[in-house]
This record gives C-alpha cells, sequence and structure tokens, in this order.
C-alpha cells in the first residue's frame, strides 16, 4: 500500500519522465490549480509548456470542521498542463494511474462529460469528469478559453483529487484515516487545519474587514491594470504582481461566500468584478509575451 | 459492380445523451451525398460508425451539352471554341436554340468513381455532423468536433477512401477497447464488427443492451425499470457487465427519493426492490468491462456510496435543526428573478394567488413554505430533489399530510409524461406557482424565443394545461393571465399542443373549439369530446362545409349585424322550414349537454341543404336579401358557442 505522500512522488516521477517540468505549489491561496499563474497565465499564447505540480486548493465552503471524512476546506491537487495536448494524451494518463499502483484490468474506468467553467477567470473548457469504480478521481479538461481569450494551442488539464484516489487506493472511508506517511495519518497532519478554518470562515471572519480587503486587492489591481496600456517598458511592467492581487480577491471572495454574506443577487455582481481584473490581466499578459 | 462502404470516426469519448442525435446527422449528411443507398448506423462512446451496403463503383457515364458561339459568329471564334473543348471544328454540330443557330458540343462525361466522389465529400461531411457543443483541438482556428478525432476507418470494397481530417488520414486500422482491445487492429469491412468484438467492443447498441438485461437476470435481482438509465449505460459503455453491491441497512432510514436520487442521478445505479416492494440494500452498477474477478470494482463503488449516504445523512441531520416555517424569512436571500424579487416575495404572491384561486388551509400553507427547501442544505447537495425534500421535511415537521403532499408535488407535472399533484391543495400550489412565474416573466417581457427559454416558461404553461384540464378544475384561466396578450396566445399555443399531440384530437377540432373561445379548461374539453363523438355521424360534416359556406356568403355580402328576422318576409317552404327548425333547436340546445346539443344542430342539415338548393340569397329585395343573410347569421352565431365549425377540414 503506497501513502499519500509515495502517491505524489510516483505520480511527479511519471510526468517528470513525460516531459513535465515539476513545479512547487504556488504560495498564495487558491481555490483551484487552475488559478496559479503556472497554468492560468501560461496556457495564453503560442508557447509550449509542460508542467506538473501539487497545488494545495481552499475552498472555504466546503470546511466541515474536520467531521466530515469526505469533504475538506483544503484539499491537494495534482496539476498537469500539457500544451499543447499529445496525441495520445489519454493513454498517458491512463499509464499514470497504473504507475501508482491501479491495475486497470481489474478496475472500471469511465469518462463522463464534464465541461470546466470557472466564471470568475473567464475560462472554460471541454472534457469529462474521469470515474474509477464510479468514483470521480480526475477532472481532464481541453482548455479552450481563458481569461476570455481563445487559446492558440489546446492544453489539456488533468487534476487529480490526489485525497480521494489515496483513499481509494488504501481502502479508506474517511480521509483523515489515509496514510500519509508510514506511521503518520492524513488526520495527525491536517486536522487542525481543517477545524480551526472551519471555524474562522464560516464564524470567526469578520465581514466588514474582508470586505475592506477585498476592494484593497481589486483597488491595487485596477491601479496596476491602469497604468499598462502606456508602460513605457511592456517587457518589465508588473502584471505577475497584479495577477496575485485577482487570487486574493477570488480567496476573500470565497471566504466572504462561506460566511454567508453574499447574497445570491450580489454574487454575480462580485463574480463580474473579479473576472473583469482577470481578464485585464490575461489580456495584458498576452500582449507582454508577444 | 456493387461495392460495400464501411466509416468508422475513431474519437476520444462522446457525450452519451449525443450520439443518437449524431448518428441521425451523419446518416442524412451520407444520404445527401450518395442518395438511396442503404445505410446503417452504429456507434459506441469511442467511434461513430456508417456502413451502407452496395455502392455504385461508379457514377453512371453522362453527356452535357456545351454551347458555343452562334452560326455567324467569325471563324476564329468557332475554332477557338473547338480548341477549348480538346476537338477540332469539325466536330461541332449547329443546333437550334430560341436565340438562333449555336455551335455546340455534345460532351461524353465519364461519371465519376465513388471512392474519389466520397473522399471529397467525407470530410465536409464528417465536420459537419451537428453537436451541441463543440471544441478544437489542434489549434486555434482548426477544425471542430465533438471530442478530438483519433482515427480514421475508410473503405469502399478492399480499398481504403483516402482522406484527412484534423491531421488523421483515413486506413484501415480500428482501435479496440481502452484495455481490454488491442489498440492497432487491421480490418476488412468482413471482418470488421467481429474483429472489434474479440477486442471487447460490441458494436451494435442493441447487443451492449441485451447484454446488460442479461446479467441483470444472471444476478437474479429486480431492478426499478428505468429506460433512460439503460439508454445512458448502454451509449457509456463498450463492453458493459453488470454487478450487483450492497449498502449498509441502517441507511434505509434515509427517505427513499434521497437514496434513489444518489444511487440514480449521481452514480448511475439502478436500485433495487425486494419482493414486497420496499427499496432493498442493493444496487446494480454497470461497468465498462468484462469481469471484476477480484471484487475490486463492487468495493469500490460501494464504499464510494457509502460515502454519498453518509454526506445525505449529514445534511439531513444538519437541516433539521432549523423548521421549514422558521426558514422563511431566508428566502428574502435567494433571488427568483432580478426584476421579479427574491423568493420571499415569489411565496407572498404564490400565496396570494392560492387565496385567490379558492385554496383552503393546507395549500396556503403548502404555498408559504414550498420554497423554503431552496436554503438546505440536502437540496443545494441534490437541486433535483427541491421540493420532494420540502414535502419530506414537512412531514417529520408535523405540519400534516395535507400541506406535506402538497409541497411535495408542487413542482409537477415536470414534463408531458409526469403526473399531475395528487391532491387539490398540491394541484393548487402548483398552478399559483407556475402561473405567478409565467405573469412576472411575461411581464418583464422575459417571453421565450425558439430553443431559448431560460425560465423553463413552456413547461410550466404545459403544467398549467394540465393541472386544469386532469384536476377537472373549473378554473377560468384566462381572468388569471392578468390581460397579457403574449401570454394569452402562449398559453393557447400550449393548450392546442396538449390536446393535439399529447391527447391525440384532430388538429381541425381542436381548431373549431379554441375559435369558439376558451378560459375554463375543462369545458373545453367537454366541448371537444362531444365535437369528436359528433364528427362521425352522418349529418355532420356535411352541416359542416355548409356553414364555411355560410360565412363566405355573409362575407362576401360585407353583411354587418344589426336587425331582428322578420319571420313575415320568409316564403313558405326551405325557407321557413329553415326557421321554423332554427327556432326549435335553438330552444333544444338551451342549456342542453355538449353532445346532445352538437347531435341537434347536426340534425339541422336536410333543412339548410334544402335552403341552399332552392333558396336564392342574394334575392333582388334588399329587405328580403337582407332577412336571408339576417337568418344565416344568427344561424352560425348561435350554433358556434361550442365550436366554430367553419374551421373543421371536410372531405366534400
Amino acid at each position: 500500500m503506497e501513502s499519500f505522500q509515495q502517491i505524489i512522488f510516483n505520480l511527479k516521477q511519471y510526468w517528470a519522465d513525460r516531459g513535465c517540468i515539476i513545479q512547487e505549489p504556488y504560495d498564495l491561496e487558491v481555490g483551484a490549480g487552475t488559478m496559479c499563474p503556472e497554468t492560468f497565465l501560461r496556457v495564453l499564447g503560442p508557447k509550449p509548456y509542460r508542467v506538473a505540480y501539487v497545488q494545495p486548493s481552499r475552498r472555504p465552503a466546503d470546511g466541515r470542521y474536520g467531521e466530515n471524512p469526505n469533504r475538506l476546506y483544503k484539499h491537494a491537487q495534482l496539476q498537469v498542463i500539457l500544451k499543447p495536448s499529445p496525441d495520445d494524451v489519454i493513454e498517458q494518463y491512463l499509464g499514470s494511474l497504473e504507475a501508482i499502483g491501479i491495475d486497470l484490468r481489474k478496475h472500471d474506468i469511465k469518462f463522463e462529460e464534464d465541461n470546466w467553467e470557472s466564471p470568475t477567470l473567464g475560462a472554460w473548457g471541454i472534457g469529462w469528469q474521469v470515474m474509477l469504480d464510479g468514483l470521480e478521481i480526475t477532472q481532464f479538461t481541453y482548455f479552450q478559453q481563458c481569461g476570455g481569450i481563445d487559446l492558440d494551442l489546446v492544453p489539456a488539464e488533468l487534476t487529480y483529487g490526489l485525497e480521494r484516489l489515496t483513499a481509494f487506493l488504501q481502502a479508506k472511508d474517511s480521509v483523515y484515516d489515509i496514510e500519509w506517511a508510514p506511521g503518520v495519518t492524513y488526520g495527525d497532519v491536517r486536522f487542525e487545519d481543517e477545524l480551526q478554518f472551519s471555524l474562522y470562515n464560516f464564524e470567526m471572519a469578520d465581514i466588514e474587514t474582508l470586505w475592506q480587503l477585498f476592494a484593497l486587492h481589486e483597488k491595487e489591481c485596477q491601479r496596476l491594470l491602469a497604468g499598462w496600456p502606456d508602460a513605457p517598458d511592456k517587457k518589465r511592467y508588473p502584471l505577475l504582481p497584479a495577477y496575485d492581487q485577482v487570487l486574493k480577491c477570488s480567496n476573500l471572495f470565497n471566504t466572504l461566500d462561506s460566511r454567508g454574506a453574499i447574497s445570491v443577487t450580489e454574487r454575480v455582481g462580485v463574480i463580474a468584478r473579479v473576472r473583469k481584473l482577470a481578464v485585464g490581466v490575461a489580456q495584458a499578459w498576452v500582449e507582454q509575451q508577444q | 459492380m456493387s461495392v460495400p462502404f464501411l466509416l468508422e470516426i475513431g474519437t476520444e469519448e462522446i457525450p452519451d445523451w449525443m450520439i443518437p442525435g449524431a448518428l441521425e446527422d451523419l446518416r442524412r449528411r451520407f444520404l445527401e451525398v450518395m442518395p438511396g443507398a442503404a445505410v446503417s448506423t452504429d456507434a459506441t462512446p469511442r467511434r461513430l460508425v456508417l456502413r451502407a451496403a452496395r455502392l455504385a463503383e461508379r457514377e453512371a457515364d453522362r453527356e452535357e451539352l456545351i454551347y458555343g458561339p452562334p452560326k455567324a459568329a467569325p471563324e476564329a471564334a468557332v475554332a477557338g471554341f473547338a480548341r477549348k473543348q480538346g476537338i477540332s471544328a469539325g466536330q461541332l454540330e449547329v443546333r437550334q436554340t430560341p436565340r438562333g443557330e449555336y455551335y455546340t458540343y455534345l460532351k461524353k462525361v465519364a461519371g465519376r468513381l465513388t471512392r474519389d466522389i466520397l473522399a471529397g465529400a467525407l470530410p465536409d461531411i464528417i465536420l459537419k455532423i451537428y453537436f451541441p457543443k463543440t471544441m478544437y483541438w489542434t489549434g486555434k482556428g482548426g477544425p471542430r468536433f465533438i471530442r478530438p478525432i483519433r482515427w480514421l476507418v475508410a473503405l469502399l470494397g478492399d480499398e481504403v477512401v483516402p482522406f484527412e481530417v484534423a491531421g488523421v488520414r483515413s486506413g484501415n486500422v480500428t482501435c479496440g477497447h481502452r484495455r481490454l482491445g488491442k489498440a492497432r487492429i487491421p480490418v476488412t469491412i468482413r471482418s470488421y464488427q467481429r474483429r472489434l468484438a474479440r477486442n471487447y467492443v460490441l458494436l451494435s447498441a442493441a447487443e451492449r443492451r441485451a447484454r446488460i438485461e442479461a446479467g441483470i437476470r444472471e444476478l437474479g435481482l429486480t431492478p426499478a425499470p428505468d429506460q433512460a438509465l439503460l439508454d445512458k449505460l448502454v451509449n457509456l459503455t463498450e463492453y458493459p457487465t453488470p454487478i450487483a453491491g450492497d449498502f449498509a441497512p441502517e441507511y434505509l432510514a434515509l427517505p427513499e427519493e434521497v437514496l434513489v436520487t444518489v444511487m440514480r442521478h449521481h452514480q448511475n445505479y439502478f436500485s433495487v426492490r425486494e419482493a414486497g416492494g420496499s427499496l432493498a440494500p442493493r444496487f446494480i452498477a454497470v461497468m465498462n468491462t468484462d469481469s471484476d474477478p477480484e471484487g475490486f470494482i463492487r468495493q469500490g463503488n460501494e464504499r464510494v456510496l457509502r460515502a454519498r449516504f453518509n454526506d445525505a445523512r449529514f445534511f439531513w441531520e444538519t437541516d433539521q435543526k432549523k423548521s421549514l416555517a422558521a426558514r422563511v424569512p431566508d428566502l428574502a436571500h435567494v433571488t427568483f428573478q432580478a426584476k421579479l424579487g427574491s423568493y420571499l416575495e415569489k411565496t407572498r404572491r404564490n400565496v396570494a394567488l392560492v387565496t385567490e384561486l379558492g385554496g383552503d388551509q393546507d395549500a396556503r400553507r403548502a404555498a408559504e413554505l414550498a420554497k423554503c427547501d431552496l436554503t438546505t442544505e440536502l437540496v443545494k447537495e441534490f437541486t433535483e430533489l427541491q421540493g420532494v425534500v420540502g414535502g419530506l421535511y414537512a412531514r417529520v415537521q408535523g405540519e400534516g399530510e395535507g400541506v406535506a403532499l402538497a409541497i411535495y408535488d408542487h413542482y409537477k407535472p415536470v414534463s408531458m409524461e409526469d403526473t399531475i399533484p395528487r391532491t387539490p391543495a398540491g394541484q393548487l400550489v402548483s398552478l399559483a406557482d407556475k402561473l405567478d412565474t409565467l405573469r412576472g416573466c411575461f411581464g418583464i417581457g422575459l417571453v421565450p424565443t425558439g430553443s431559448r427559454d431560460p425560465f423553463a416558461l413552456r413547461r410550466a404553461a404545459q403544467g398549467v394545461v394540465k393541472i386544469l384540464v386532469e384536476g377537472k378544475l373549473h378554473i377560468p384561466v384566462r381572468r388569471y393571465l392578468t390581460g397579457i396578450p403574449e401570454l394569452e396566445a402562449f398559453l393557447e399555443e400550449r393548450i392546442r399542443y396538449y390536446f393535439k399531440d399529447i391527447r391525440g384530437f384532430p388538429y381541425d377540432e381542436v381548431n373549431a373549439v379554441l375559435a369558439s373561445g376558451w378560459s375554463d379548461l375543462v369545458d373545453v374539453e367537454e366541448r371537444l369530446s362531444a365535437l369528436h363523438a359528433v364528427r362521425p355521424t352522418e349529418n355532420f360534416e356535411p352541416l359542416a362545409a355548409s356553414f364555411k359556406r355560410i360565412q363566405n356568403i355573409l362575407k362576401q355580402a360585407q353583411f354587418t349585424e344589426g336587425g331582428d328576422i322578420d319571420a313575415m318576409l320568409f316564403e313558405a317552404g326551405p325557407e321557413t322550414d329553415l326557421y321554423e327548425a332554427f327556432e326549435q333547436v335553438r330552444r333544444e340546445t338551451a342549456g342542453r349537454e355538449y353532445l346532445p346539443a352538437l347531435e341537434a344542430i347536426a340534425s339541422l342539415r336536410p333543412k339548410v341543404d334544402l335552403f341552399f338548393d332552392k333558396v336564392l340569397v342574394n334575392a333582388p329585395d334588399e329587405r328580403i336579401r337582407r332577412n336571408r343573410l339576417t337568418l344565416l347569421h344568427k344561424l352560425l352565431k348561435e350554433f358556434s358557442t361550442i365550436a366554430d365549425f367553419s374551421e373543421i377540414v371536410t372531405t366534400h
């Protein structure tokens, strides 16, 4: 039985062997590996790129105080970007499952239609959820648009839910029982994290403060974007820091949402604000790369 | 010589529900190029296949007449024309045309090879197959298809039909099941289906269906019949095999609706019934592989289901901490539609409308609580259970069975096949909810156009019609449409559709009844049934034809209403006879049921016929003429309240 970390090692090695650079997680709060600049910005433009990284992904509303065996405030995704997508991408993907000890002749694999979309990022793609014995283990997406821009090269994005996959391989009913490293469980490592952030996100986060922070980050991003058209030296212009502000806004939005501070009516408007920033950065980035 | 043809478009997994439409479109487009071909189609998630039995190897030769210069043209022009055609001027023939004499050349054109025609046409046929959502994969501006095309088989007889789509060249190599079959399998048309089967691809949907059904029989279980799920699994697999799994009986404490929804909609499992009809703690999953020798697949599916059920139980328990009644104020935070306000506002309108429609205490209470489940965790997780969850919660929270059932049913009917709410209270709540949505949306100009109907207004209107008619609710529905002409026309369209397409009444009978006006739809149904019953009787259609004649006469005479009949002006004979019969039938039919009334009206036929036979309507004397027209007008008007007979299409 492979440990959580061993499964990660194996997957990274597998994709490294197929030409991916192995990145480290991005050091800001994100809701999904897709939001990291390594995906969101790199899929834009005509330059081929292959990368794999584990990204801890925060979804404040999914927190359950460490009580629910299947839901986590923060889970780990293995994100793989193959740009452009190779013709045998699905076979390569299935090979990665075999690399972590899944004998596919003894299991049931189905590809069920699931088109991914992120309104906050102005991004969408076509693809599947990959079902292994009835469990969704991977989101497989052919990116079509990002930041509202049609992509030059179509990347395949593979997003593995690592906790689920490990629970499956270790036959554990609770994510907290999976073995992270020999003798150490996932619960040992992460329980406090789940408990305390659930408490904060659902009960204690100060709504007023979060809105202020949101406005500050939005303003900072807008300021940078406003300077872009007339920037004297475009190659050196700080668009990456502008994108960090977008990520901040996105996480604050998620936290406010889990705190119950955003009505359904407001929701659409706030999403549109974040998307506007994301699209602005994406467009500038494409120009900068030319 | 005729030859068979095979086309296989090898793709990555196509969404199951798009497959039947794509095959139909592929067939249609192929027949445009090969008219009259005997074509069959098949598909799995990874391939769309078209086979034609006997195609001619080449088109028939044909002759084409090409016109050159006129006969009077200079010799050089004639020679130039001949040279262009590759012949000598002597081979040209002068023909008489409407514009004079011209040099012509009768060119013999050899029929093209079918192989060449197909090679030219197939890329276009393939790329134009309609899919609801497509993607590109070779780069911006590249071809679009439902999923990437990975291989192409195109054989005409023993030969490959050469072409290329999205960088993929056609050939004779297919691909087996992803894990059980070989990846590269050379085939001929004869060996194709057999070689696929050996590589764990059952090409025929019927065969896959039969394999699932036989597999379920072997398990000795009785699944809840579910054709839609079966269809889905047939198109989600290349080699389907059912297996059975269990879940802990303790989960049966959760409502059956929740368990079945999790199994059916989230996991694609068939649920299983005990002999007594109650839900069994078992399920049937269909794998896309041949067997599960070590039980891994069963265990995996059981574990997934357990996790799902645990979630549902967690949500159920959390939701009980706050009653539906206590959730009413929370509806202020759930938007119904930006301009139409929150669900709290909608709830208030629904309650008022239910009251106006004569709803009792149960109906009013149900209307008040009906939308509260939108704020529950269980509905946020399983949105398809809205209404149902509210009903279940109402029951456990002691709201009373009448209220619980009305909430439970208030989204019904969700389709034309679905039943209407079981209780009068449920029917009124559903009716009010739908009418409010229709009035609100039409009131702010949100009118469905073409296929765009984001608020599902067609379904709402169809539900209104079905509930009113099948619930036998004598409600003058027109009064509740707030006088919006577009909404009246929209509902009339749905009424027409319901009686014609769902209930099977002939279209002209539906037109005839609706042309006499509508509001109480139970009354419309009664008039329609009576009309339908009287239709085949001997006198009816001829009378209907006469009514149409009357209408034409009145129109031609530009008759305007006014003035009474002056019986003194009638001549003895057919004219007086018709008048007396008219008066008699009028007295007889007053207040009678529709069928006897229609029978009595139909009995007028001989008198009407005789009238037209013997009496000249356009009499020279203006007073007599007007009197006759008035008689006809009254006849028409008096007897058109049940149905407008002139709408009946007669064979005479």
